[in-house]
């Protein structure tokens, strides 16, 4: 299904700014493939934790030049480097820590979200296939204390992503806490999507436009500030 | 125990077709390359290979050379597919999966991690919260159809839970950046992910490592997988990866 309009948003590195923002000091924190691998950009300076699923705490910035060591990359595969205090570990110990809820904050990228807080984002059919990459985001839905997404607020093709019902197969169900897109941030609760703030020069009217559920405007509801 | 062999070749000898292999590495980090070299060399056929996190795209090359040979029957693993469809549609392993050649079986990263673990470890099954309300709850993840084997749930104090099975591969291809004549083992960095819990679940672990040094070389607090676990060694050149996937 498609919304009738389309808003200009910002741009990714915007919406990885709006969610560092989220992030407390003295957090550990996991980020995903796409808009949230640019969270990164925006942490530094605060105490907090980047823990990468291949086995590493502390992961440091994207290496490169003579920086780069073919031992040392992040869970998106790039090369990175390690900080003072960095730790190595084995995998099934980095999945011990991401299931046993030692980790504070995942952020992760969706293809789409329900007003329940499940989302589908390993697996996009149109490939046509019934397999597909779950990676470590089924493991860091279940185990991390909360779950951020940042994704686009709809597709390229102009459709929902924001959806009463998933139509792609779901990663997790009923697990997202926070919604932050070019257009706005949206937190999910038991009575469902509170708008909480919108974009410079969009209404919460606008943003209902491109959202299939019924948004609970907040009446705290803002203008986002980056 | 001098566990060194004199060359791949003579250490991957007895790999008989059929045979279930575990590949660790992260993509292109921490493969077991020269030893995936060796095994397309020796032609063994109707391999099963246990993955982690897309070894087998990181050395694309090796993949290539595997699935045209038609060595694989079936690949275990959390990510096992090109990121891009475009590039994937190219890609010969991705059409024989599509053309139902070979299996892909997937299961979530961290059960990938827990199945070597409890191979290893003498655990035959576990239950994980991973996955619940999602396909990997209803049944087996795979390609072929008539593989999609129903799982079972339990309720443990009010939670769902996903009862997964142990995995205990024939032999495991590991790569490590140091090991001693005790076959004690120790990796770099990142490069360690899924290399330690494979050795501990195959039945033969051969590992493939960058500096070979005399018992008492490498420090004992400094092993990462002690060498009950290792049975056969062989030094190999540093090799050289790129960093990228598709």
């Amino acid at each position: 299904m498609s919304p009738k309009v389309k808003f200009e948003g910002l741009p990714r590195e915007m919406i990885a700014l709006r969610v560092s923002r989220e992030i407390k000091e003295g957090s550990y924190v996991n980020l995903g493939i796409g808009i949230p691998t640019l969270v990164s950009n925006w942490i530094e300076g605060i105490d907090v934790c980047l823990q990468s699923e291949i086995g590493m705490l502390k992961t440091g910035p994207l290496a490169d030049g003579d920086n780069v060591d073919q031992d040392l990359i992040n869970a998106s595969c790039q090369a990175v480097t390690a900080l003072p205090g960095s730790a190595y570990f084995d995998i099934s110990e980095s999945f011990g820590m991401i299931r046993g809820g030692h980790i504070d904050v995942a952020v992760m990228g969706a293809l789409q979200v329900n007003v329940s807080g499940d989302y589908a984002g390993w697996s996009n059919p149109s490939r046509g296939l019934f397999v597909g990459n779950i990676g470590g985001s089924m493991d860091l839905c279940a185990g991390a204390r909360k779950l951020f997404i940042a994704m686009e607020h709809i597709t390229k093709d102009g459709d929902y992503k924001i959806v009463k019902e998933l139509s792609y197969p779901a990663t997790a169900v009923g697990k997202v806490n926070m919604l932050f897109t070019d257009l706005a941030v949206i937190e999910i609760t038991p009575k469902g999507m509170v708008l909480k703030e919108v974009v410079a020069g969009l209404t919460p009217k606008d943003i209902q436009s491109v959202t299939e559920p019924k948004l609970i405007i907040d009446p705290k509801c803002k203008e986002m500030e980056l | 125990m001098n566990k060194i062999w004199p060359s791949l070749e003579e250490a991957i000898a007895d790999i008989k077709d059929g045979a279930m292999i575990a590949i660790p590495g992260f993509f292109a980090c921490g493969v077991p390359r020269a030893l995936l070299q060796e095994l397309i060399k020796k032609g063994t056929k109707n391999l099963t290979l246990a993955c982690g996190c897309g070894p087998l795209l990181g050395a694309a090359d090796e993949l290539k050379a595997l699935t045209l040979n038609g060595q694989i029957k079936k690949v275990i693993d959390s990510y096992g597919l090109f990121r891009s469809a475009s590039k994937g549609m190219q890609d010969p392993f991705e059409q024989a999966v599509r053309a139902g050649k070979i299996e892909l079986e997937v299961f979530p990263m961290g059960t990938m991690a827990e199945k070597y673990r409890a191979g290893g470890a003498g655990i035959p099954a576990f239950y994980t919260p991973t996955g619940v309300g999602s396909v990997v709850e209803e049944s087996i993840v795979t390609n072929i159809e008539a593989n999609r084997k129903p799982k079972e749930t339990r309720m443990i104090n009010g939670q769902k839970y996903i009862l997964e099975y142990a995995l205990k591969p024939d032999y495991a291809f590991i790569h490590a950046h140091t090991g001693d004549k005790e076959g004690n083992l120790r990796y770099a960095k990142t490069a360690k992910n899924f290399n330690h819990v494979m050795a501990t679940a195959a039945r033969i672990t051969i590992a493939e490592v960058e500096n070979l040094v005399e018992a008492g070389e490498l420090d004992g607090d400094c092993v990462h997988t002690p060498g009950v676990y290792v049975h056969r060694m062989v030094k190999v050149p540093r090799p050289k990866f790129a960093i990228t996937i598709d």
